[in-house]
């Protein structure tokens, strides 16, 4: 199952331990997560379901190139890492 | 009068106060390292809000129901999906995108037979209303979708926002809002409608022919006395104006003293003749003329003003002042404002001498005094 796991910097606003989800993209291994931790979903996406400016996500270690459907592929392995941009502190 | 003054600034909440009277302390911080924008006391049931600004994971909204001893996230004004077709929020900028808040620009209490209810104006220029203290929120469509509002552009900021919202507390059927740049709108019915209310503003920032325009005036500021709803004061970007006809014209105070460019404004709350400002040399240049810090005072109505020093840095001094960031309380008497550079200070006499209560908070957004 792809693991899904959030900057630290995260949890001094609410808690978001790592997690095991299905899904098949970015998309809809968030919306996973999201449906358990609803209030996480407005720190990592805008009001129209993109990724914050200064919030990156990586998946396997490259930098997703999809920030406002999330369609990047993930695997069964995969990890996809949420993380604070440098820009925007 | 107010015994506490709240601080919204860079790297958190502070709260000031003066136990018994005397020197005024820090006594109190919140959110400490996180921006804190926009803050609410709402005089209906003392409940406190707090707008957050989080570089990285967006605008947040704050409660508290023990005067600011523990705080619990509510749900921030968002934009709905159906206004992602609608790319005319980023009006100005290079790439227009679907709206998203960036930032909680006002918020104010909705009126005395109201409670609970909220209005928030945000960055971009949406109006938003939440029945239950902020647990939902919904965008005010009427405004959003006048013709008028998607000519609006942004005045400092990249996008067009809503800074200023007055509903005064006998009748929550009339709001007006100040946009920058939109001019000042007023709705006489609960914001099913809105007029452009901005006859007599100008703008020094548009060729001549459109300098009169309504929809790109640029008021900083819009206050209303209390005591006298009929009378409105306005900082905008090319001067200070006054409307003693309940905003159906403005006229230009060009005695402003030493200079007309500034963000903030505070009207008395009975006497609608005296009203404060915190003058800067001008718009691209935006320092205190001659590096002192002063505050300017007119209590004729605009005929005159008196520059303020006493207790103000007067040397080297460049500190700006945010639209948000001056405050007076009920009784008229007792004045705060905060500035960029992390400076605070406090009048008890209506401006005459001032007492500093820092000098290195960070950058300052908002001052509010207490309600309670």
């Amino acid at each position: 199952m792809p693991k899904v796991v959030f900057t630290p910097n995260l949890s001094r606003h609410l808690e978001c331990p790592p997690l095991d989800v299905d899904g098949t993209s970015v998309r809809s291994a968030l919306d996973e997560v999201f449906a358990d931790n609803p209030r996480l979903r407005g720190y990592i996406l805008d009001d129209q379901g993109r990724v914050r400016h200064h919030v990156a996500i990586f998946v396997d270690g490259g930098m997703v190139s999809d920030r406002d459907e999330l369609t990047d592929t993930v695997g069964a392995a995969s990890e996809i890492y949420v993380m604070q941009a440098l820009s925007g502190g | 009068m107010s015994e506490h003054i709240f601080i919204g600034t860079r790297k958190g909440l502070f709260t000031a106060g003066r136990p018994d009277g005397g020197e005024w302390t820090i006594e109190r911080s919140a959110f400490l390292g996180d921006p804190v924008g926009q803050i609410l006391d709402d005089p209906r049931d003392g409940t406190l809000y707090a707008c957050l600004e989080l570089g990285h994971f967006g605008p947040k909204l704050h409660r508290s129901d023990d005067r600011g001893e523990t705080w619990q996230e509510v749900t921030a004004p968002q934009y709905p999906d159906d206004t992602a077709e609608d790319s005319s929020s980023d009006n100005g900028t290079d790439e227009a995108k679907p709206p998203s808040v960036n930032k909680i620009w006002s918020l104010v209490a909705g009126a005395d037979d109201e409670p609970g209810k909220l209005w928030a104006g945000t960055l971009p220029g949406g109006l938003f209303v939440s029945a239950d203290r902020g647990e939902t929120w919904e965008l005010v469509r009427s405004l959003w979708n006048m013709p008028a509002r998607k000519e609006w552009f942004g005045g400092g900021a990249d996008q067009p926002g809503i800074h200023s919202i007055v509903v005064p507390p006998e009748n929550g059927r009339r709001i007006t809002i100040g946009v920058s740049c939109g001019g000042v709108w007023r709705s006489e019915d609960g914001g099913e409608t809105w007029t452009n209310k901005s006859k007599g503003m100008w703008a020094a920032y548009m060729p001549p022919d459109k300098k009169l325009e309504l929809n790109i005036q640029d008021p900083h500021c819009v206050v209303c006395c209390r005591g006298k709803p009929d009378h409105w004061w306005s900082q905008h970007h090319n001067g200070v104006f006054r409307s003693t006809d309940d905003c159906e014209t403005w006229v230009e105070v060009e005695a402003a003293a030493p200079s007309a460019f500034g963000f903030p404004v505070v009207v008395h709350p009975t006497a609608p003749d005296t009203a404060w400002f915190v003058p800067a040399v001008k718009d691209e240049c935006r320092i205190p003329v001659e590096g002192k810090v002063v505050v300017s005072r007119t209590t004729d109505g605009g005929e005159s003003f008196e520059v303020l020093r006493e207790g103000l840095p007067q040397t080297h001094a460049y500190d700006l002042v945010y639209r948000h960031a001056m405050d007076i309380d009920a009784s008229g008497d007792r004045l705060s404002f905060g500035s960029t550079t992390g400076s605070l200070w406090a009048s008890d006499d209506g401006g005459d001498s001032w007492r500093t209560i820092s000098t290195h908070l960070p950058p300052i957004y908002s001052v509010k005094f207490s309600k309670a």
